[in-house]
This record gives structure tokens, C-alpha cells and sequence, in this order.
């Protein structure tokens, strides 16, 4: 079981208070776009075994969306983070960094 | 004016562990808008009576009070005869700025749940630590109880206040029931 943090209210709790949405950081693709980069957008999503950015929501709590760095593997949870950002911050990135030395090539 | 009518008028059992009643009716108003603007805080403090809560906690006197519900979000609660004149109140005060006053008393639910195993019954259905120095009183935490949301807060030592969704208060007041049966004492707290 995850323990969480909810960066919103500040509440950390286990992970049935939660909900995950998903992948984090996709870069929408709508009309104008290919049908490749639409079908990318709307299916496509990374399988990793390791490090992973999601979205979570705080379901039966205050409601709010945020990000989350874990593994998917050891169900490690690295941080958690504000949903208003495109990409993660630098100081969970070198939390990780931390954890899994050279995590970043492998992931490719 | 139609009489009020709760979800379980006013069931209570006491049968278990604990005393388990269905209080209200309530007034209740959910109020959202920019909780640090000085016109949205004077207007709710108006509304609940009490001062607007610090994050994670409530102030409640008698039956008013103000919740602290999200970054965005507080739960005003009022005597039931009053909700419309309050509300009525706040939308006035509130025109100018960017927020949302909805009566949602008749949408919601309300127990208590009162005896010297209450922490222990409360902790059996919500993943919140319960211990005695992580909740205490004035503080309060939306939730789920078993499998509904809800949000609860303690107005004094040994007893809670639950406020649930009205369509969900007969499962909330049957799981309180069940976690409150009789001999079922964990004798953790």
C-alpha cells in the first residue's frame, strides 16, 4: 500500500483516499494535429518498470489534483508535487536521482 | 414553510460501544472562493459566526461554525431556520467577488457518535491516525467511512461529529453500527 502526500491540504494518508488518473505530463494533441500524434496523445502511454510521474487526486479529501513520482516496481514513493507544472521540479528530480542513479537513460 | 425532514429522522442506537444519533436538521453552506481575500473571509465569518478556520481545521460553537474543506472550500453551518437569510447574506456580500454559495443542508447528513470507545470506532472505518495527540479536537479531516466519503471533527473529547452525504446516511449509520457491535472493543486508544 502507498502512502501519500497531498500537497493541497497537506494530508498524508494511505492510498485509498486517493485516486491515480494516470500518466503525468502529456502534451495535448488536438485538432490540427496528425492522426499519429492524436493517437499518441489519446492511447499511447509509457509501461515503465521503475520510475513513473503520475496524477493523482485526493478523492475523499479535499478534491484536488497534484503529481506523484513513484516506482513502479518497488512501489516507492519519491514525492509529491503541484499539479500547475508541465514538468516535475528539480528537487524531486534529484530525489531520485538520489535513489536511482542514472534512472534517466534507463527509462528510455 | 415545510417541515425539515432528516434522512433517518433522528434514528439513534446504543445498543454497542458507542451512542450513535442522526443530529441535525443542520444549516450547512458550502462556500468557495479565494480563501485568503479579506471580503470572502469577512463575509463567511459573518455567515458561520465563528472565525475562518486555520488549513485542516474547524471552529464550531453550538450549532455555527466555519470548516476548513480545501484550499478553496468552507463549510458554514448554521441553525436550519436561518441557512436562507445567511446565504441570502453572503450572496450580497460576495457579488463582487469570484466565489459560490450553495445551501446544501437538505444534500447532507449528520451523526454523532459519542462514548469512550468513539476513537476506536471511528478509527475501524477511516484511514485516519486517530491517536489522541494526532486528532484532537478543533481539528477536522475529510475522509471515507468505509466506502463513502465523509468528513467529521471532534466538538469535545469523546465524541465526533460525521457529516456524510444524505443519499449515503443510512449505509454510514449502519457501518457505525456494525463498528460499534457490542464486545467489538479493540482497546487500542
Amino acid at each position: 500500500m502507498l502512502t501519500i502526500h497531498c500537497p493541497n491540504c497537506g494530508i498524508t494518508a494511505e492510498e485509498t483516499e486517493f485516486h491515480a488518473h494516470g500518466e503525468a505530463h502529456l502534451k495535448r494533441f488536438g485538432p490540427g494535429s496528425s492522426d499519429g500524434e492524436f493517437e499518441g496523445y489519446l492511447f499511447m502511454r509509457k509501461n515503465p518498470k521503475g520510475v513513473h510521474f503520475e496524477r493523482w487526486r485526493h478523492q475523499n479529501g479535499c478534491g484536488k489534483w497534484f503529481h506523484v513520482a513513484r516506482c513502479t516496481m518497488t512501489l516507492e514513493v519519491f514525492g509529491s508535487y503541484s499539479a500547475q507544472t508541465y514538468a516535475p521540479p528539480q528537487d524531486i528530480l534529484d530525489h531520485i536521482e538520489n535513489r536511482r542513479p542514472g534512472w534517466q537513460e534507463s527509462a528510455t | 414553510m415545510s417541515e425539515p425532514v432528516t434522512a433517518l429522522r433522528g434514528a439513534t442506537d446504543a445498543a454497542g460501544i458507542v451512542q450513535i444519533r442522526e443530529i441535525g436538521p443542520r444549516g450547512m453552506i458550502t462556500l468557495r472562493g479565494d480563501l485568503s481575500d479579506k471580503a470572502t473571509i469577512k463575509a463567511a465569518v459573518a455567515a458561520g459566526g465563528v472565525n475562518v478556520p486555520e488549513v485542516r481545521h474547524c471552529n464550531t460553537e453550538g450549532e455555527s461554525g466555519i470548516a476548513w474543506m480545501s484550499p478553496d472550500e468552507v463549510l458554514i453551518m448554521c441553525p436550519y431556520a436561518e441557512v436562507h437569510a445567511r446565504i441570502a447574506d453572503l450572496r450580497t456580500k460576495l457579488a463582487k467577488q469570484h466565489s459560490l454559495a450553495v445551501n446544501v443542508s437538505d444534500a447532507r447528513a449528520l451523526f454523532s457518535v459519542t462514548g469512550p470507545h468513539a476513537r476506536e470506532v471511528m478509527a475501524k472505518l477511516s484511514p485516519v491516525d486517530l491517536h489522541v495527540d494526532a486528532f484532537t479536537p478543533g481539528m477536522f479531516r475529510r475522509t471515507r467511512l468505509a466506502q463513502v466519503p465523509a468528513a467529521f471533527w471532534m466538538p469535545q473529547e469523546q465524541t465526533f461529529n460525521i457529516v456524510c452525504f444524505r443519499s449515503v446516511a443510512v449505509y454510514v449509520y449502519d457501518v457505525l453500527k456494525v463498528a460499534a457491535q457490542p464486545g467489538s472493543e479493540v482497546g487500542h486508544f
